[in-house]
């Protein structure tokens, strides 16, 4: 067995959604022991979240925890009680790294904050994963990758010019400042092994998805051009789209960059006009595109998406399907590299989590274990990890300081 | 900062000039490799003040922010044997050439670890490095459609749609930044480097949130919903972009514990106003269900919102949104990025003198702030073969003479 690159990394997990899992899962499917801190009383909102597994919602469930948090261990903690508390505090000395994303305010609250940990141990390295950031006019309003996305600019530049800007799916700004954040941990944790010192690193959603933008906001700046929405179109290639095809809901993406894909796109769709003046250049085709994508999608209508990228591809023009959520499942390059991996949840059955987009040639990133249910770890934790006799782990279970 | 005391030999282009531009973030000296005629990234636009230009690009400015640049020819024997001698003493390499280009060089990962038992290679590519569909090359949008984040946005009665500005390659090279420094964690107990091979299609397929569960789970097929927003596997469909006088806002409702109290003080703040039904008012948020509540309850909620919304700016909403605590952000602008409050107090916008321009540039900081870092001196991206005498003459000990030879013959 491969060993993971992480193996000796201990990590005390307080995070909860989406952007801080994703830190703590990183670390988790590459070996480290993480350790989520979670409460019946407040359970991680994501735990309340669709899809379930056969629709039947329940605290151990949901598929998209699921998605977020294999390889961890769960920890029930009550950290209203002291001893609660205090054991969190021990799990703080026990690990090398802290990872909250909390709104701020909330662990200063907790006693939990970067300077209690520092006491309890000098070269913590803590992170906190926020919406804006740990200071600043705007720093503790709560914040969702969902809404944030829209703050960080990603909305104004989705959807059609003669219409409403369009939400983006999901929480992008989750996703970029989960890979930006994890990246800053594994530096620190690196800068540790040779000085000793430890690290409070304080990340921002909307920072992190500005770096995708700055372009962008350079130009603004310097030109006074804002951000615009072109739907499908680009400013380099044309034709560039995704047309209809036959049947339902059937979309190809098709895209040329130069005048000889242009010659061949002509050949393949043999359509008299597409020969003529109007189309002929570059410049051309840009001034007469809504045009052009009309004449293209009169000819890939007729056809099943199939068909159009078998043509297309025969002569060297990208042409791609667009790809539903079931799709994923039987993209053959997508199965080659492991990016759904089946693991057998003791609630939920066997079902489909996700890998790193990456492969390590030495150390593995195959996942092991399914998402925890909430406290299904205590014992392991208390006795094994932190090292609690049997009888103080019972004393915590019948005070109710484990949940 | 952090990953000071090591040098990333930079061969990427505009598919993975983002993940060294992190590195380089986090502290580590990146030296951009460039052929002699200047690399395909110079032309990416947009350019400052519109004029393509290679010493004018804004993508090659903010993406090379930091770097070292030189010039090598590396599909020359020469160039194949400089570069050797630079693997020799780096400690990481980033390339996003496509899979098999490097191998046919002779400068592959099995190839470059004879010269360097310890270099960490990463390698970005639309699909990875093996596989069916790893010799296609493939543009954003060919991934975002192969990936599966086209199927999910746009209205329903178009297309199906990507953000209006390439974002696949930077979701792949951020993820990208942290395999590499996974990898450079176990180098450092275990003194092995490896290969990073990094596919940009699985990146985006992470977007897909709880999207590609709902298949898995409940042979559910997530569809684009436009303005609107339906919890994975099925919840109540409702409105999640709102118009207002000057633009957009986006809020979701949610529903018990979260959503209740920004709910509440939404309506609150409707009523005081007089924008708020007497059904509104009287709404019990404790029941508000969004997972199953009847679609014509949700449209009545949501239309008065929508209404309410209508009435007032962005700015308006966003300041006493903020007060409130009532969850939601504008849709903002590069101009409200630019205005940001916030983010003038996090002093995130820097500037970065050009002296060939004449004037200084408007950066965005990195995004990781540690009292355990100090604030650094930035400076612009490089000219074209800027620090070649830094690097081959001072440091790889070519003498002045040999560069210009190379120099003529097309190698530097």
């Amino acid at each position: 067995m491969p060993p993971g690159a992480l193996d000796n990394v201990k990590v005390a997990d307080f995070t909860w959604v989406i952007a801080g899992p994703i830190v703590t899962r990183y670390l988790a499917n590459h070996g480290a022991t993480v350790v989520r801190v979670e409460s019946q009383a407040y359970p991680d909102y994501l735990r309340y979240s669709r899809p379930y597994k056969d629709n039947t919602p329940g605290l151990n469930t949901s598929g998209l925890f699921a998605l977020y948090n294999s390889d961890k261990y769960s920890l029930g903690l009550n950290l209203k009680h002291p001893k609660g508390l205090e054991l969190a505090r021990r799990l703080i000395g026990w690990c090398d790294v802290v990872v909250e994303n909390f709104t701020p305010g909330t662990v200063e609250r907790l006693g939990l904050d970067y300077e209690h940990a520092k006491e309890i141990k000098p070269d913590i390295i803590m992170l906190s994963l926020s919406a804006q950031g740990q200071n600043g006019p705007h720093c503790k309003y709560p914040g969702y990758g969902i809404e944030l996305q829209s703050l960080a600019g990603f909305t104004a530049l989705l959807g059609w010019p003669d219409r409403s800007v369009v939400q983006p799916y999901g929480a992008l700004t989750d996703y970029i400042s989960g890979h930006l954040a994890t990246a800053a941990v594994l530096a620190a944790l690196d800068c540790r092994r040779r000085t000793g010192e430890g690290a409070y690193i304080d990340v921002s959603q909307i920072e992190s998805s500005l770096q995708f933008l700055a372009p962008l906001t350079m130009q603004y700046l310097v030109s006074g051009e804002d951000f615009v929405r072109i739907a499908n179109r680009s400013t380099t290639a044309v034709p560039h789209g995704a047309y209809r095809c036959r049947g339902n809901d059937k979309w190809v993406v098709i895209t040329v960059w130069d005048d000889q894909q242009w010659q061949k796109l002509c050949q393949v769709i043999d359509q008299p006009d597409l020969a003529e003046a109007r189309f002929q250049t570059v410049t051309d085709r840009m001034e007469h595109v809504a045009e052009l994508d009309q004449f293209i999608e009169e000819w890939t209508i007729a056809k099943t998406a199939e068909e159009v990228i078998n043509l297309l591809r025969e002569h060297g023009i990208e042409a791609v399907p667009v790809q539903d959520t079931r799709d994923l499942y039987e993209d053959p390059q997508l199965k080659h590299r492991h990016h759904f991996q089946v693991l057998n949840h003791p609630e939920m059955g066997p079902c489909a989590y996700e890998g790193p987009p990456f492969k390590l040639s030495k150390t593995t990133s195959k996942l092991n274990m399914p998402a925890p249910c909430l406290g299904q770890h205590n014992e392991y934790v208390c006795t094994n990890l932190l090292g609690l006799s049997d009888s103080e782990f019972v004393e915590l279970l019948a005070e109710g300081v484990l949940e | 900062m952090w990953l000071a005391p090591y040098r990333v030999l930079d061969l990427t282009v505009e598919k993975g000039s983002l993940c060294p531009k992190i590195l380089s973030d986090l502290g580590a000296e990146v030296i951009k490799i460039e052929p002699p005629w200047g690399s395909s990234e110079r032309k990416q636009e947009p350019f400052y003040q519109n004029m393509p230009h290679p010493e004018k690009s804004l993508f090659w400015f903010a993406f090379n922010l930091n770097k070292k640049g030189i010039t090598l020819d590396i599909e020359r024997e020469d160039g194949q044997a400089i570069l050797r001698k630079l693997v020799a003493k780096a400690d990481f390499l980033v390339e996003s050439s496509a899979p098999g280009y490097m191998e046919s060089l002779g400068l592959g990962y099995n190839d470059l670890i004879k010269v360097n038992r310890q270099i960490i290679v990463t390698s970005i590519s639309p699909f990875g490095s093996t596989g069916p569909y790893s010799r296609m090359e493939a543009s954003d949008i060919g991934i975002m459609a192969l990936g599966g984040y086209m199927s999910v946005c746009g209205d329903p009665d178009r297309a199906p749609l990507r953000i209006s500005y390439p974002q696949a390659y930077f979701h792949a090279s951020a993820s990208a930044a942290v395999g590499t420094l996974i990898a450079h964690y176990y180098r450092s107990l275990s003194g092995e480097g490896q290969h990073v091979d990094v596919s940009a299609q699985q990146a985006v397929v992470w977007l897909l949130m709880g999207a590609a569960q709902s298949w898995d789970l409940n042979q559910v097929i997530q569809p684009r919903e436009g303005m609107f927003y339906t919890a994975p596997g099925g919840a109540t469909l409702r409105q999640i972009v709102y118009q207002c006088k000057d633009g957009w806002v986006s809020m979701l409702l949610r529903g018990p514990p979260p959503g209740i109290p920004g709910a509440r003080a939404l309506a609150n703040w409707m009523a005081e106003e007089g924008m708020a039904s007497d059904f509104l008012k009287r709404f019990d948020w404790n029941k508000f269900e969004p997972g199953r509540m009847a679609k014509e309850e949700m449209d009545a909620i949501t239309k008065e919102i929508a209404n309410f919304f209508l009435s007032k700016s962005k700015a308006e909403i966003y300041n006493e949104a903020v007060k409130r605590r009532v969850v939601l952000c504008p849709v903002a602008t590069a101009k409200d990025a630019v205005e940001s409050i916030q983010l003038d107090a996090r002093k995130f916008w820097m500037k970065v003198e050009h002296p060939e321009l004449g004037e200084s540039l408007t950066y965005v900081a990195p995004p990781f702030k540690s009292p355990q870092v100090k604030r650094r001196q930035f400076h612009r991206a490089p000219l074209l073969g800027e620090h070649n005498i830094e690097v081959y003459q001072k440091e790889l000990g070519l003498s002045r003479q040999q560069l210009v030879l190379f120099k003529q013959a097309g190698v530097i």
